[in-house]
C-alpha cells in the first residue's frame, strides 16, 4: 500500500519540483525583473514575512466564502426539494438553471456591493447567488436518478413520499449533490475574490491582489495567490473527504478499494 | 416544446417577483426623495409608481432595464462609446480569440497526455488540482505582466480568457479520449491498429460528446475571464468596463443592462456550440 501510494505521488511531486526549479533558474539566469516574475524563493520569503497580513486577508475573505457557500448551497438544495413534487415547476426551472450556469454571474458583484456594503456580507451574497444554481440543477438531476425498479420496490413496501425520499432518492442523489458541493467550492472562492475587486474594506485576498498589483509588489500578489490556491484546494479536499465518507457505496470508490 | 408552458410561467413569475422586490427595495429610498422634495401627500400608488421609475434605484424594475437595453443596443449608434454593441463586440472579440487559443492548447495538451503515460502521471494531478484553485485571482497580475512587455489592448484580456478556458477543456478532452471502453480498445488491438489509428478512428470520434461539453464550459469560462479582465483594466472598454463604470457612478440601470448584455452573449455562444453539437451527433448517429 505505502509503495503504491508513493509511486502515485512521486511523478506529480517530481513534476511540481521541476517546474519550481526551472522557474527559479530561468528567472535568475535570464535576469527577469522581479516586477514581471519573482523567483519562487522570493515569493516564499515574502510569504513568511507577511504572514500576519495574509492571515488577516484570509480571515476576511473566508467569511464571505463560507457564509455564501452555506447559504447558496442550502437554498439550492431546499428549492430543489420543494419543487420536487411539481413536474411543472421543474420543467420550467431546469432550462433556466442550465442557462444561468453558463452566465457570467460574477457580474452581479457590483450590484451586491451596492446592496450589502463593502464588508464580507456583499461577498457572501455574490457567492450565494453563484452557488445556488449548480446545487439546484444537480439536486434535481440526482433526485430523478433513482431507478424504476427501486422505486417500484419502495411502492410495494407501501412507503409514502417522504419515506421514499429519505430512504431511496436522497441517498441516490448524494453523488450529484456532492458534485455540486465540489463545483461550488471553486465558485465560492472565485466569487468572493472577484467581488473584492469591486470594493472592500482594506483587507481581503481580492483587495490585496488588486492593490499590490497596482503597487507592482508582484511577490506579494503571488504570496496571496498561494494562499488562495491552498485555501481552494483544502476546501475542495475537505468536501471530497466528506463525500468519500457519505457515498462510500458508490462505484467510483468501490473500484479503488478492490 | 413540452416545457414551453412551464418555462413561460416560471419566467413570468420571476419577473413578477422582480417587480415586487424592486418596489419593496426602492420604496424607502423614494420616500426619502419625496421627503426631500417636501411632498407628503403621496398615495401608496404614487410611491410604488415612482419606486419603479427611479433614476438610480437600488434595484431597477424590469422595464427600466429593458428600455435601457433597447436604448443602448438599438437606438445608439454602434460606434458610440455608450453603445452596448460597441462594448459587447470588444468583449466578444476577446472572448473568441481567447477561447480559440485556450481550447486549441487544451485539446493539444489532452492529446499529449493521452498518448504519453508519464506525462499523464506527472501532470494530470496538477491539472485536476488547478481546477480547485481560483485561477481568476491571477487575472489582474497577467494584465500587468503583459503590460510590461507592451502587450496592451485586446491581447491581455484574450490571454486571460484563454487561460480560463484552457483547464476545463484539457480535463474534459482527456476524459473524452479515455471514454472508449476496454472492449473497443481490445477490438482495435485485434485489428492490429497502430496507436495513431486507434486515436483517429476510435478515441477522437468517441470524444465528440465530451468535446462539445468542454467547448461549452470553455466558452462560458472565456467570457467570464474577458469580463473580469476588463474590470481590472477598464480603459479599453468592454462589458466588464461598463459594469465597473456603473458601480463607480451608482448607475444601477446601466449595470443591469451590461449584465444582461453579457448574459445574452454567453447564452448565444453556448447555445451555438450546443446546436453545432446536436448537428454533429445526429450526423454521427450518436443521438
Amino acid at each position: 500500500m505505502t509503495s503504491r501510494r508513493l509511486s502515485e505521488f512521486l511523478p506529480p511531486l517530481a513534476f511540481g519540483l521541476a517546474v519550481l526549479a526551472i522557474w527559479e533558474a530561468g528567472v535568475r539566469l535570464l535576469h527577469v525583473p522581479a516586477i514581471i516574475l519573482p523567483p519562487p524563493s522570493a515569493i516564499a520569503a515574502r510569504f513568511v514575512t507577511s504572514i500576519p497580513t495574509l492571515a488577516a486577508d484570509f480571515r476576511q475573505t473566508i467569511q464571505g466564502v463560507l457564509a455564501g457557500y452555506v447559504i447558496g448551497s442550502l437554498a439550492g438544495f431546499v428549492v430543489a426539494i420543494l419543487i420536487d413534487r411539481s413536474h411543472f415547476l421543474q420543467r420550467g426551472l431546469l432550462p433556466i438553471g442550465n442557462l444561468v450556469s453558463a452566465l457570467p454571474i460574477v457580474g452581479v458583484a457590483p450590484i451586491m456591493v451596492m446592496w450589502f456594503g463593502f464588508d464580507w456580507q456583499s461577498k457572501a451574497a455574490v457567492v450565494a447567488v453563484m452557488t445556488f444554481f449548480p446545487m439546484l440543477v444537480n439536486t434535481i438531476a440526482g433526485l430523478s436518478s433513482a431507478g424504476a425498479i427501486e422505486r417500484d420496490l419502495m411502492k410495494t413496501y407501501g412507503a409514502n413520499y417522504w419515506q421514499t425520499l429519505l430512504a431511496l432518492r436522497l441517498p441516490v442523489a448524494m453523488p450529484f449533490i456532492f458534485n455540486a458541493l465540489k463545483i461550488n467550492t471553486t465558485l465560492a472562492m472565485i466569487g468572493a475574490i472577484v467581488a473584492e475587486f469591486f470594493g472592500t474594506p482594506i483587507v481581503g485576498m481580492g483587495f490585496r491582489i488588486s492593490t499590490e498589483v497596482g503597487r507592482l509588489q508582484i511577490d506579494m500578489v503571488w504570496a496571496t495567490i498561494v494562499v488562495a490556491a491552498l485555501t481552494g484546494s483544502l476546501f475542495y479536499a475537505l468536501v471530497a473527504g466528506v463525500e468519500r465518507r457519505v457515498t462510500f457505496w458508490h462505484a467510483s470508490y468501490r473500484a479503488k478499494e478492490a | 416544446m413540452k416545457s414551453a408552458l412551464p418555462l413561460t410561467t416560471v419566467v413570468l413569475a420571476l419577473i413578477g417577483v422582480w417587480y415586487l422586490a424592486a418596489a419593496l427595495m426602492n420604496a424607502s429610498l423614494q420616500r426619502d426623495q419625496f421627503a426631500n422634495a417636501g411632498r407628503t401627500d403621496y398615495s401608496t400608488q404614487d410611491l410604488v409608481g415612482a419606486s419603479l421609475n427611479m433614476e438610480r434605484p437600488k434595484l431597477p424594475a424590469p422595464h427600466q432595464v429593458a428600455s435601457e437595453l433597447y436604448k443602448l443596443v438599438f437606438a445608439t449608434s454602434p460606434t458610440s462609446k455608450r453603445s452596448l454593441v460597441y462594448h459587447g463586440l470588444i468583449t466578444l472579440e476577446e472572448t473568441l480569440i481567447g477561447f480559440a487559443i485556450g481550447s486549441a492548447l487544451g485539446i493539444g495538451l489532452a492529446v499529449l497526455i493521452v498518448s504519453m503515460r508519464w506525462l499523464e502521471r506527472s501532470m494530470m494531478p496538477w491539472i485536476v488540482a488547478s481546477q480547485t484553485v481560483p485561477i481568476i485571482a491571477l487575472a489582474p497580475m497577467i494584465v500587468v505582466i503583459l503590460n510590461q512587455f507592451n502587450v496592451t489592448g485586446i491581447a491581455p484580456k484574450a490571454a486571460i480568457a484563454a487561460y480560463l478556458s484552457f483547464f476545463p477543456v484539457t480535463v474534459g478532452m482527456v476524459k473524452g479520449f479515455r471514454s472508449p471502453d476496454p472492449l473497443q480498445l481490445d477490438l482495435m488491438r485485434t485489428y492490429s491498429a497502430t496507436r495513431a489509428q486507434t486515436f483517429m478512428k476510435l478515441r477522437a470520434p468517441a470524444s465528440a460528446p465530451f468535446f462539445f461539453a468542454s467547448m461549452k464550459i470553455g466558452a462560458a469560462a472565456a467570457l467570464v475571464g474577458a469580463v473580469v479582465a476588463e474590470v481590472t483594466k477598464s480603459e479599453d472598454g468592454g462589458l466588464g468596463a461598463r459594469l465597473l463604470a456603473g458601480s463607480y457612478y451608482g448607475q444601477t440601470v446601466q449595470i443591469w443592462a451590461a449584465l444582461f448584455a453579457a448574459a445574452a452573449l454567453s447564452a448565444t455562444l453556448v447555445g451555438a456550440i450546443g446546436f453545432a453539437g446536436r448537428l454533429t451527433q445526429r450526423r454521427m448517429a450518436l443521438s
